[in-house]
């Protein structure tokens, strides 16, 4: 890797020369036929791991193009993250557990087939049975039936989801396996859009070009390479899409996107490469967006491991956390692109959906000395030191892994206290933590489904939740979060998820890092470029020159 | 020569056997795959345990490698983790790397050998001594230097070209990447022709035919050249195979979607149906590239003959 400063040093000599000129319209710098179409916005995009169904798309590249042919029941407000109404007229429930669902009159697909209940329940049912290995079926789980068709082991002995009923076009009824009073702001995840009949019909057809009823519609789809997605004239809802429509193009490397917006061959990149943030502001200027979005790493401790778990060691993983400069890293190694951490959530929450800085209290706060007292009267780390384990081939985490080991060891006056552990591959990184072999703390990003604290909580402290890797379990936090989730109203129900949360900042099973933020690039020719909570950018409000 | 060739391609079928063993084998080493596919999150363990019994995952080693070996005799090479047929990516992949690789090999060649004559003639001249230094210099500087420097120079700084390559990757866009490709390649081309062209340029059959007084283009095209094409094209033959697997730096660098960008995604991935089918058509390749670099040296010297 020794040439790589010396190529980033001669792309800045170079830039130099590309910026005389940049008084022209960047496409002037840049190469030949960019292939701009009218009023269409490049993008970059990065090829789905998975087929391209509601109920199968778990990552980012892939729920972008579902945000965008796709509307659910609620669809969440870019700005706010407020749950909005989208297709659903009312939602009601007299015992937070027995939901009657009324959608919206006259909503069409984009071959013209109406939405109906059906569409609905044909859906969510395909999802949750476990002979379509959906990644998301684990979504419906809180639906009864769920164990039916979607048994632990064995044969499913169902087909449907026993708690979905059709009461007519317009009308279903959902009953849950328990009181959960946010499930409704749950339904604006993708997981839960509704289907046409072409779907069950033809899926391969379905496949090669996904029908949905959102504001764009699929035009051409060449898998693995480029997404033509076109404004759909016939679309109802508020949100129809400001420009003719959006060219996704698949890229392996951010580098190569963001030379490519350089050269006004692509409009969009969400996904500033790590290595070119230094010089985003100079080569962007305010065309450079950095948001918070609904993401927080942390790191974990393994609690089935006897060095690190009880309440006895809660001394040494909140000394440890004391001991990170949090500050520090964020500026120098991210360059501002992520937040110092101060509670178990995120920013994209705002105050109202129970986001609150500063709960984590001293605990989170960069504190050298008391850090050494706290981790010394514990008995010091276990054996002496400690490792940090993360996946080595994406995201670049070694950059902060040793950069945080640095700070603990700086601490500890000790140079070999921590020291970070690499993992070849993240499939292999997540078989360690599913196998319980983790001896030390581990990375641990979680981005969150929906915007809800519930989201950021349950599933990652809850005895026994699903993605709750240090396999922390303690019954006050999960008698907090039960109550909470039975709250008839959401301040409450918030509060109560709040004081769950305190518990965590007693016990630190995690230590929260930072809050990370989306960020994007674009060109001259797109104005009104926005990020959700999702760090998506929100292609139906760009407009194009 | 036609029972030799049929040695050869009867030598590749051990070797197709064993590499795509090994290859299968290493990517089993990498472990479980299912895992990634759920992102951040745990999988879902009755979901998980799905997929690998549908992919048999959750068969012991051997018999996951029968059950592929049977499923590539009957012409299919299993599926990639979102759905598509392996074949599909193939079908899609090779003609896009097999013109990259052209390209590369035509600049080499072209290039390299007339360099290599050149310099080769003039031996100890100041154009020998330039083409030396400039072919170190290639030489030294990796790939994902040279890529990354050319692409910000020709596709944002003048706006030569464009920077990345289009899904239907045509000729006239895969040029700079070729050149790219090619460079190193280039430099070695070079070096081998002069020092070849050096070495025969005293040989009794040059002096012969300046002796019987034949035109100066005339011995160096056709004799001193045909001899001394040995060593270059040898070398030319393997790189083909090295070119087009070897690309993975270079289609990264220009957003190619060819073989190196699918067998990247493939080890991501740790899908082996993926690794293993390109693998094994890229040794193919190589076989093939290796045989015709051997019945070609009959061609060049009548000297050589296979019975």
């Amino acid at each position: 890797m020794r040439g790589a400063p010396y190529s980033l040093r001669t792309r800045r000599a170079l830039a130099a020369l590309c910026g005389a000129a940049v008084a022209l319209p960047l496409t002037a710098c840049g190469g030949g036929d960019g292939g701009a179409e009218a009023g269409v916005v490049r993008s970059s995009w990065g090829d789905p791991p998975n087929p391209l169904e509601p109920a199968n798309t778990n990552d980012v590249q892939g729920g972008k193009v579902l945000d965008m042919i796709f509307r659910g029941l609620k669809h969440y407000d870019p700005v706010t993250g407020e749950a909005e109404n989208a297709l659903a007229e009312r939602i009601e429930s007299a015992d937070q557990r027995n939901y009657t669902i009324t959608l919206k009159k006259g909503r069409r697909f984009a071959n013209g087939e109406k939405v109906t209940a059906a569409s609905f329940v044909d859906a969510w049912n395909y999802g949750a049975r476990i002979d379509h290995k959906q990644r998301n079926a684990y979504f419906f789980e809180y639906i009864e039936g769920y164990d039916k068709v979607h048994p632990a082991s064995g044969a499913p002995t169902a087909k449907t989801l026993s708690g979905l009923r059709v009461k007519d076009e317009r009308t279903f009824t959902v009953r849950l396996t328990q009181k959960f009073s946010t499930w409704p702001k749950t339904l604006g995840y993708n997981a839960y859009a509704p289907l046409p009949r072409a779907f069950f019909e033809d899926h391969a057809a379905w496949l090669d070009k996904p029908i949905g009823n959102g504001p764009y519609q699929v035009r051409s789809y060449v898998r693995g390479s480029v997404m033509k997605l076109r404004a759909w004239d016939g679309y109802p809802g508020p949100d129809k899409a400001r420009n003719k429509g959006v060219d996704l193009r698949v890229y392996t490397d951010s580098n190569t996107a963001y030379t490519d917006l350089q050269a006004g061959n692509l409009d969009l990149v969400d996904d500033v490469p790590a290595q070119q943030l230094k010089f985003v502001r100079s080569d962007l200027g305010d065309r450079y967006l950095n948001q918070p979005a609904g993401i927080i790493q942390t790191l974990t401790f393994p609690m089935y491991d006897r060095a690190w778990s009880g309440p006895a060691r809660a001394k040494l993983r909140r000394g440890i956390s004391m001991a990170i400069d949090r500050a520090q890293i964020t500026q120098r190694i991210f360059h501002g692109t992520r937040t110092p951490a101060t509670d178990w959530t995120s920013p994209v929450l705002r105050r109202r959906g129970g986001y609150r800085p500063g709960l984590c209290g001293d605990a989170c706060r960069y504190d050298p000395v008391r850090a050494r007292k706290l981790i010394k009267a514990a008995g010091g780390l276990p054996g002496g030191r400690m490792t940090i384990t993360y996946n080595a081939d994406t995201g670049s985490h070694k950059d902060w892994v040793d950069a945080v080991c640095n700070s603990v060891n700086t601490v500890l006056r000790n140079d070999r206290a921590c020291v970070g552990r690499p993992v070849g591959t993240f499939a292999d990184y997540r078989n360690k933590m599913a196998g319980e072999k983790m001896t030390g703390p581990f990375r641990a990003g979680w981005q969150m489904d929906y915007p809800l604290i519930q989201n950021f909580l349950q599933p990652l402290y809850y005895t026994g939740a699903s993605s709750n890797d240090g396999h922390f379990s303690d019954t006050g936090f999960d008698r907090l979060v039960n109550q909470a989730n039975a709250a008839s109203a959401d301040g409450p129900a918030i509060a109560g998820f709040q004081d769950a949360e305190k518990i965590l900042a007693e016990q630190m099973p995690a230590i929260p890092l930072w809050y990370q933020n989306g960020s994007a690039g674009y060109s001259r020719r797109l104005s009104e470029v926005a990020l959700n909570q999702f760090s998506v950018p929100v292609y139906a409000r760009i407009r194009v020159s | 020569m036609g029972r030799y060739a049929l040695r050869r391609l009867l030598q590749m079928i051990p070797v197709f056997l064993g590499s795509t063993f090994l290859i299968f084998f290493m990517v089993y080493a990498l472990g479980d795959p299912v895992a990634a596919l759920f992102g951040d999150k745990a999988p879902d363990p009755a979901t998980a345990a799905r997929i690998r019994r549908d992919l048999y995952l959750d068969e012991p080693l051997w018999r996951q490698y029968l059950h592929y070996m049977g499923q590539i005799f009957s012409g299919h090479f299993g599926t990639a983790f979102d759905g598509r047929p392996v074949t599909e990516l193939m079908a899609s992949a090779f003609p896009v790397t097999l013109r990259l690789t052209l390209v590369a090999v035509a600049f080499e060649v072209a290039l390299g050998v007339t360099l290599g004559v050149l310099s080769g003639l003039r031996r100890g001249r100041g154009l020998d001594t330039s083409v030396l230094l400039l072919t170190l210099v290639v030489v030294s500087v990796p790939t994902f230097v040279s890529g990354t420097v050319l692409q910000y120079l020709f596709g944002v700084s003048w706006g030569w070209a464009r920077p990345s390559v289009s899904p239907e990757a045509p000729l006239t866009e895969l040029l700079l990447p070729g050149v790219v490709l090619g460079l190193v390649s280039l430099a070695y081309t070079t070096r081998l022709t002069r020092t070849s062209i050096v070495e025969n340029a005293r040989a009794d059959y040059v002096r012969t035919a300046v002796a019987k007084g034949l035109p100066r283009h005339r011995i160096v095209i056709r004799h001193l050249l045909r001899n001394s094409l040995i060593p270059v094209v040898t070398f030319i033959g393997t790189d083909i195979g090295a070119l087009m697997g070897g690309a993975i730096v270079t289609e990264r660098i220009f957003n190619i979607h060819g073989v190196g960008y699918q067998l990247y995604q493939g080890i991501l991935r740790q899908n082996s149906p993926t690794v293993v089918g390109f693998v094994t058509i890229l040794v193919i390749v190589f076989l093939l590239a290796n045989l015709l670099v051997d019945l070609l040296y009959a061609v060049l010297d009548p000297r050589i003959r296979y019975a």
